[in-house]
């Protein structure tokens, strides 16, 4: 275990050579999200060389440049295909992929789900805001229905995506959820993904009080941030509710951890390269 | 600029006549010739018109394409009835009369390639080869011997005797043609 | 002599791997799917890399991503895939990624005619991605120079760190042609520049005299920022209009001191001729056709095959047409490569031959130009 204070661990990590502030609004839960995969890279004593930050567009995209690996903000969408790219050119990386809601699952949805089919390593971490933040508060995959959004003036009609289900039924071998209230929960999943072979995900479940929020009166952040905490429950928890009840809630747990899959360029390298140099020789 | 002989094949997707085309441009490589072999078929893998088109010349061959074709091999009527008058005069038409009743010019040399391929390997899929056999055969546009080479190094697995047979009984069909 | 039948996608492959290329990303489309069928086959027993990606998008960013992490990368599609990587190429224009995307060209817009050949992507190979930037497109007219030019846009894209995309079209890209490569492929490995500085000094886009910042790639102790927005020299993202100046000025100015090296072509008979024929990809080859036929008619013609097309070799037509009196562009679109001839031909005559309708340029339609210009 680490002993260090908490505000060290983060100098370590930090970029000294970018300026600060950092561009997300006083209250955000990236920042938070931010401080626990800092957490958790630190708990599993990985070298900062070793480890890559790729993001996509949105505020969450904007989460790589303030730390001190190697990072790439690309575009809107994409950040899983170039970090699949970059992991099969360095499979021993430890490659973490950070996107918003709309990056992950709208514009970049598929190639979320052919990552998760592809069983490739690298750790998905999607802060779930439910919004457009960055762009102003326009809908996304993850609005909730009924929702208002600058949009959507008379409504959200359109149903949401369960992130984490989703990976599961793509074939991601490890996937959990929490929110950015359960901190240490959301860092100690993060750990384990990283830590997973294979593609793995985790949903770190957020707000957005400066757009979504506002637009739809559900209060400033610490309201928002209660509501995570009152409005989520466990897996064990929810196994006991009904169907109806669960809707409601946000599910925290582990949603898989399977061993059972090769990972990709595991599998590329045993399987693939082995036969075609038999072949050759 | 040297002299070029232009060659067009052409049939219905799924007779084999890119393959073909690839065999003879290959042959044309091992006689030590200048050799262009471009292509033209549709989106089907089967039926829908297919053609290949080769190029030989002693010299450096520019446009790739086929202008006015010495020499046509037509192995269906839709092949034959498009591309029939497309030749240079005094070219040679060879059609499959298997496939084939209606040429736009008497002269067309007339052969039984579907029914050679059938009766002397069993598959009527040799037809493409046989044909290269009967083309050859009339003029000689490659070597025999460059193009038996080409048939066993571009024929697929197993299939490499049958191929030959086939390639023999095209260069035997003729031999027959031109003692007519 | 080992002459051996080749196709031109298959020799666009030969030509990557020669170049060191060790991973390919792409995407099944007509005409350039055996480029990915050779690279799949032939990648692994080098211990490279090929995937196909979920879409071409996802193809271009893998490209990028790879490079990053030191590979050779390239990708090979056609026009509705082009069209689809375009703002990743951009990205790669903005963050100085070494890549190579192979388009062979097929007659659009949209899906057109998939088996048929074009050279309407001249103009989206130069400005297919938003906003100002440099970029390197070669286009081969046969099926060694789709081996050669190829291992030139590795060479390009690792020396000036910058995207290259290679046109080639449904002709070049399926035909076969007699082809004797190099024995010897050793020497044409592309090697990426290394930096002498330790990781605290580097900066991935210093403003250096050559130009070239070299990029280390990510996992070698240089922890960087790449970053598609407009950067400082660490790559930090800035607002700082004297920064974003300085990026915009020295991309530029890379390619612009690289000329004579990036522009490559061929003349033919240029000395005594009155009429120049600008030609390039397939078109080259019914062009030269043609003016072999104009000569032995009498005519003096001169023969510019132009395997850059962008840069646009500007100086190179204009030495090249110092004693011309009449220019023609024969190209398989409805004009897009001579807009550029036509804009430093001066009081020359310029005139097109084109045609879109999937049929390669006939030697006629060109001589015919050639005899009906006063």
């Amino acid at each position: 275990m680490k002993t260090q204070p908490e505000s060290k661990v983060h100098e370590r990590y930090l970029r000294h050579s970018k300026k600060f502030p950092n561009v997300w609004c006083a209250g955000c839960g990236i920042g938070i999200v931010l401080g626990a995969i800092i957490r958790a890279i630190d708990s599993l004593s990985l070298d900062k060389n070793d480890v890559a930050m790729i993001s996509g567009i949105g505020c969450t995209g904007r989460m790589p440049v303030y730390v001190d690996f190697n990072t790439m903000h690309t575009t809107h969408g994409r950040a899983i295909a170039f970090a699949t790219g970059l992991k099969l050119a360095r499979p021993t990386m430890k490659v973490i992929v950070v996107m918003g809601d709309g990056d992950a699952l709208a514009i970049g949805g598929n190639h979320f789900i052919h990552a998760a089919r592809r069983n490739i390593g690298l750790t998905a971490i999607v802060v779930n805001n439910l919004t457009y933040g960055m762009t102003g508060g326009q809908y996304s995959p993850t609005t909730p229905l009924g929702a208002r959004a600058s949009t959507a003036p008379y409504g959200h009609i359109e149903p949401s995506f369960r992130i984490a289900e989703l990976a599961v039924t793509a074939g991601a071998p490890f996937v959990a959820r929490s929110t950015v209230y359960h901190v240490a929960e959301l860092q100690k999943y993060i750990a384990q993904a990283i830590s997973t072979q294979g593609f793995s995900v985790v949903e770190a479940t957020s707000y957005c009080h400066t757009t979504l929020g506002r637009i739809n009166r559900w209060g400033r952040a610490p309201d928002m941030m209660r509501r995570l905490k009152e409005n989520s429950v466990t897996v064990q928890q929810a196994e006991k509710m009904s169907e109806e009840e669960k809707k409601a809630k946000i599910i925290r747990g582990i949603l898989s951890d399977r061993k059972d899959i090769p990972e990709y360029t595991e599998l590329y390298r045993e399987q693939i390269i082995r036969q075609a140099k038999g072949e050759k020789a | 600029m040297s002299e070029r002989i232009e060659i067009r094949l052409a049939g219905t997707g799924g007779q084999g006549m890119i393959l073909a085309g690839i065999v003879l441009a290959d042959a044309a490589i091992r006689d030590g010739k200048q050799v262009v072999q471009t292509q033209s078929y549709g989106p089907e893998a089967r039926g829908g018109a297919s053609r290949a088109e080769i190029i030989i010349a002693d010299g450096p061959i520019h446009y790739p394409k086929v202008l006015d074709a010495d020499i046509l091999l037509c192995m269906s009527q839709v092949a034959c009835d498009r591309y029939g008058m497309m030749m240079r005069r005094g070219g040679l038409l060879i059609v499959d009369n298997n496939q084939v009743s209606r040429t736009p010019t008497a002269y067309a040399v007339q052969a039984p390639i579907t029914q050679l391929a059938r009766e002397k390997t069993g598959r009527e899929i040799t037809a493409n080869v046989v044909a290269l056999g009967v083309l050859v055969g009339l003029t000689g546009v490659v070597s025999r011997s460059s193009l038996e080479a080409a048939v066993r190094a571009r024929a697929p697995k197993g299939t490499k005797d049958m191929n030959l047979e086939a390639l023999a009984a095209g260069f035997e069909a003729a031999q027959e043609l031109m003692q007519e | 002599m080992n002459r051996v039948l080749m196709q031109g996608d298959e020799a666009c492959a030969e030509g990557a791997i020669a170049a060191g290329c060790n991973f390919f990303a792409g995407y099944p489309i007509t005409p350039a799917t055996e480029i990915a069928e050779v690279m799949a086959h032939r990648l692994p027993q080098q211990d490279g890399v090929f995937i196909q990606m979920e879409d071409e998008i996802a193809s271009m960013a893998a490209v990028i991503g790879a490079a990053v992490g030191g590979a050779r990368a390239m990708t090979a599609t056609s026009g509705p895939g082009f069209s689809l990587m375009q703002e990743n190429i951009g990205y790669a224009a903005m963050a100085e990624i070494p890549c190579v995307i192979a388009n062979v060209q097929r007659l659009g817009p949209s899906t057109g005619r998939p088996t048929s050949p074009a050279q309407g992507d001249v103009m989206q190979a130069r400005w297919g991605t938003h906003g100002d930037h440099p970029i390197i497109v070669l286009c081969p007219s046969s099926v060694r120079e789709s081996f050669d030019l190829t291992v030139k846009a590795f060479e390009f894209s690792e020396r000036y760190r910058t995207p290259v995309i290679l046109l080639l079209d449904e002709i070049i890209g399926h035909m076969r042609e007699g082809v004797e490569l190099p024995a010897d492929k050793t020497t044409l490995n592309v090697k990426r520049e290394q930096t002498l500085v330790p990781p605290e000094w580097y900066k991935p886009f210093e403003n250096l005299a050559t130009d070239v910042p070299p990029l280390i790639p990510f996992g070698e102790g240089y922890r960087y920022h790449i970053t598609g927005l407009h950067h400082d020299e660490r790559g930090y993202p800035t607002d700082k209009v004297d920064e974003v100046e300085a990026w915009t000025a020295r991309v530029y100015s890379k390619i612009k001191q690289a000329l004579s090296e990036v522009l490559l072509y061929e003349e033919n008979g240029i000395k005594q001729a009155d009429t120049l024929v600008v030609a390039y990809g397939i078109s080259a080859r019914s062009a030269r056709h043609a003016v072999e036929m104009a000569r032995n008619r009498g005519r003096r013609v001169g023969f510019l095959k132009l395997q850059t097309l962008w840069p646009f070799p500007e100086e190179v037509i204009e030495q090249a047409a110092e004693r011309i009196h009449r220019i023609i562009v024969p190209e398989m679109n409805l004009g897009q490569l001579a807009l550029e001839v036509e804009r430093v031909a001066g009081r020359r005559k310029v005139r097109r031959v084109n045609r879109a309708d999937g049929e390669v340029i006939k030697p006629e339609q060109i001589l015919s130009a050639i005899e009906g210009m006063r």
